[in-house]
């Protein structure tokens, strides 16, 4: 298809600006974290030095390090547990008919849209009580609990689409209905499953309020209730540059697994197809 | 191998809805039976209870003289191949039919002789490491049939396997089925709406209608001596002509005219004074252009004028209307069934009918020809309005 040199020009334009509506503030905080801490209220856009020096500081302080380790830890453990539980159950909602499916449904739907700020505060107290208070599993299960029904949701419409024959001829070919289900439902439902796994794995990363709440050392504190408590490199360093660093940091595991899974997911969907 | 016997074997849905009634049949070790029957009928009820996937509401089913009411389907030793394939589109096609294999634990080695087997026998070996997608669909149906046969079970399930092929395929995959079923030699059922398949393949045929067996013959028995109405009208292509028919004073009336009972019905008809409504099923081959047959066979004779003419290269169909004058076709319910399955949604109108005769290809007949038709009167059917049953299988 030909275009004309005005349309180009339009699109360019447009595009130009959408970019630079979305990237501008990465880049300024990838600048800030650039700048040396004399430079951070210059005022400029761009860094007139470039300097690494607020990553390394960043990455001298234990606070960054270990609420790095408790981040990816606990974002991983949540996902984990929270994606096959929601497979198990999702596979239960689209292929068996019980009482109480509908209820189920309706539940899973209203906890996904509960307003976690309106159970925070007696979690804390509860999470004090019973000893989960500043622990990982105490960010575990709230994170895995609000992930589940959205899990749920999204696995239902993967494992709907595959056709109910293939587990009839996984029962005939004398597979037990585990084995139906790891080898044939899931392997097929992949693109779902990896679809979940990002949702569930970016909520938990992301997740601010819990992290503050929940946490008060770091035992389990994750990044981004770090980052509220960053110093700099003394007492008296203004922090910004550190923080902009910190943040830098904090986003590049997730562009990795979202281009990791994105390939995963594309492959899934383009997989062989039932008949023809 | 092993021997299938339902015994009063019913399934009930929740709802009160009975899929399949009091069913007793009993397919022999090594037998090729063909389940058949109109949409609904039940005959894909009764092949997935054989499976295992759908529960078995009463009666009994035995399995090799075992009774597997309550067993799971991976404890009853049968494969199946269904009528989407349920191929596993993540496996390649060695994957898929070595899927029972691995998960039966066979040793890797021995699995792979069977599979290479199998593929040789269905002629699948260059596509072994291609996936499902890659396959055209008979590469696909054969590729269903292999994952079956690899694991050499008591019995093979088959749901309508061909119903997704083009035409031409299909009857090239017919004849790879019954060659499959003669060498192997194993059980089989195999069910299917279309009667030409049914024919073609089975040692028997078990009809099916509403979840009932209607009959359950070899192919040439029930095309030969049907039961009732609807296993008359539902084997055969084209279908049976059914008119209606009055016996008075020894004497068959039909709209076409008045025909001698020929000795050899004689004795099926009881009495033949009294005045009997009958239903009267013509096959379209019964009928032939009265200057093709020679003067001496019996029979009578009556005129008409050819609708369509279709010429099939060894025969004809001629399509005629006949006009009831007076008479009329009682309305029965597998005669509506029957219509129903056909596509036609309501009956013949009720003063003329419609009437198929297959005429031979030296017939100069042409269409809107007024001709003279003869019909054989030693192979016409005779059922009772009221039951549907044959009057000849009344005996």
């Amino acid at each position: 298809m030909q275009r004309t040199g005005k349309e180009v020009a339009l699109w360019s334009i447009a595009l130009t600006l959408v970019l630079l509506y979305a990237l501008i503030p990465v880049i300024l905080i990838i600048s800030l974290s650039l700048k040396k801490p004399a430079d951070i209220g210059d005022g400029k856009f761009l860094p007139q030095s470039v300097s690494f020096d607020n990553y390394d500081n960043v990455f001298s302080t234990d606070t960054f390090n270990s609420a790095l380790r408790n981040s990816i830890g606990i974002a991983l453990i949540a996902t984990v547990i929270s994606i096959a539980l929601a497979a198990l159950a999702a596979y239960a909602i689209t292929r068996l008919e019980f009482t109480g499916k509908a209820l189920i449904l309706t539940g899973a739907l209203a906890i996904a849209m509960f307003p976690p700020i309106s159970i925070v505060g007696s979690l804390f107290d509860l999470w004090r009580r019973i000893g989960l208070f500043d622990t990982w599993l105490g960010l575990i299960i709230p994170y895995m609990t609000f992930s589940l029904p959205l899990a749920i949701y999204t696995l239902s419409a993967f494992f709907r689409e595959i056709p109910w024959d293939l587990d009839k001829a996984a029962q005939v070919d004398r597979a037990t209905p585990w084995q139906a289900f790891t080898k044939v439902m899931v392997p097929l439902a992949a693109p779902g499953v990896f679809t979940a796994a990002i949702l569930v794995f970016i909520f938990a990363w992301n997740d601010f309020l819990f992290a503050t709440v929940l946490t008060s050392t770091d035992a389990s504190r994750t990044v981004p209730a770090a980052l509220a408590f960053f110093t700099g490199a003394s007492q008296f360093t203004d922090p910004t540059g550190a923080i902009a660093a910190a943040a830098v940091v904090v986003t590049i595991p997730i562009i990795i697994m979202v281009l990791i899974f994105q390939r995963r997911i594309v492959a899934g969907l383009t997989a062989g197809a039932v008949k023809g | 191998m092993a021997e299938i016997v339902f015994d009063d074997v019913t399934k009930r849905y929740p709802d009160g809805y009975e899929a399949v009634k009091s069913m007793d049949l009993e397919i022999a070790d090594g037998e090729f039976m063909i389940l058949v029957g109109p949409s609904g009928c039940g005959k894909s009820t009764a092949l997935n209870m054989i499976a295992g996937l759908e529960d078995i509401s009463g009666g009994e089913l035995r399995i090799g003289g075992e009774v597997v009411n309550q067993k799971a389907p991976r404890d009853r030793d049968i494969a199946m191949v269904f009528q989407s394939y349920a191929l596993y589109p993540h496996m390649s096609v060695r994957d898929n039919m070595a899927f029972p294999l691995t998960i039966m634990k066979v040793p890797k080695e021995d699995a792979n002789k069977r599979v290479e087997e199998a593929a040789a026998t269905l002629d699948l070996q260059q596509h072994l490491d291609r996936k499902p997608s890659q396959l055209s669909g008979g590469q696909r149906q054969r590729v269903a049939m292999g994952r079956a046969i690899v694991r050499d079970p008591k019995a093979f399930l088959m749901d309508e396997p061909l119903s997704n092929l083009d035409a031409k395929l299909r009857v090239q995959m017919r004849a790879e089925v019954a060659r499959l079923q003669d060498r192997l030699s194993t059980t089989m059922v195999y069910v299917t709406h279309d009667q030409t398949e049914a024919m073609t393949l089975g040692d028997r045929v078990a009809i099916m209608r509403a979840g009932q067996l209607q009959q359950v013959a070899s192919p040439m028995e029930l095309y030969n001596h049907p039961n009732n109405l609807f296993v008359a009208g539902f084997i055969g292509s084209p279908s049976m002509n059914f008119l209606p028919g009055r016996i008075h004073d020894g004497v068959l009336k039909l709209p076409v005219g008045d025909i001698a009972i020929p000795d050899s019905k004689r004795a099926q008809l009881g009495d033949t004074s009294a005045d009997q409504p009958l239903i009267v099923g013509i096959r379209p081959e019964d009928f032939e252009d009265a200057a093709v047959v020679g003067s001496d066979s019996r029979g009578a004779t009556f005129r008409t004028t050819i609708d369509v003419l279709e010429a099939m290269g060894s025969e004809y169909y001629a399509h005629f209307t006949i006009s009831a004058e007076g008479h009329e076709l009682q309305e029965n319910a597998e005669l509506r069934e029957l219509q129903e399955d056909a596509g036609g949604g309501a009956l013949a109108t009720p003063d003329s009918f419609d009437v198929v005769a297959r005429l031979d290809q030296t017939s100069r007949l042409r269409a809107h020809d007024t001709a003279e038709i003869w019909i054989n009167a030693a192979k016409i059917h005779f059922f009772d309005p009221e039951s549907g049953r044959s009057l000849a299988a009344q005996q």
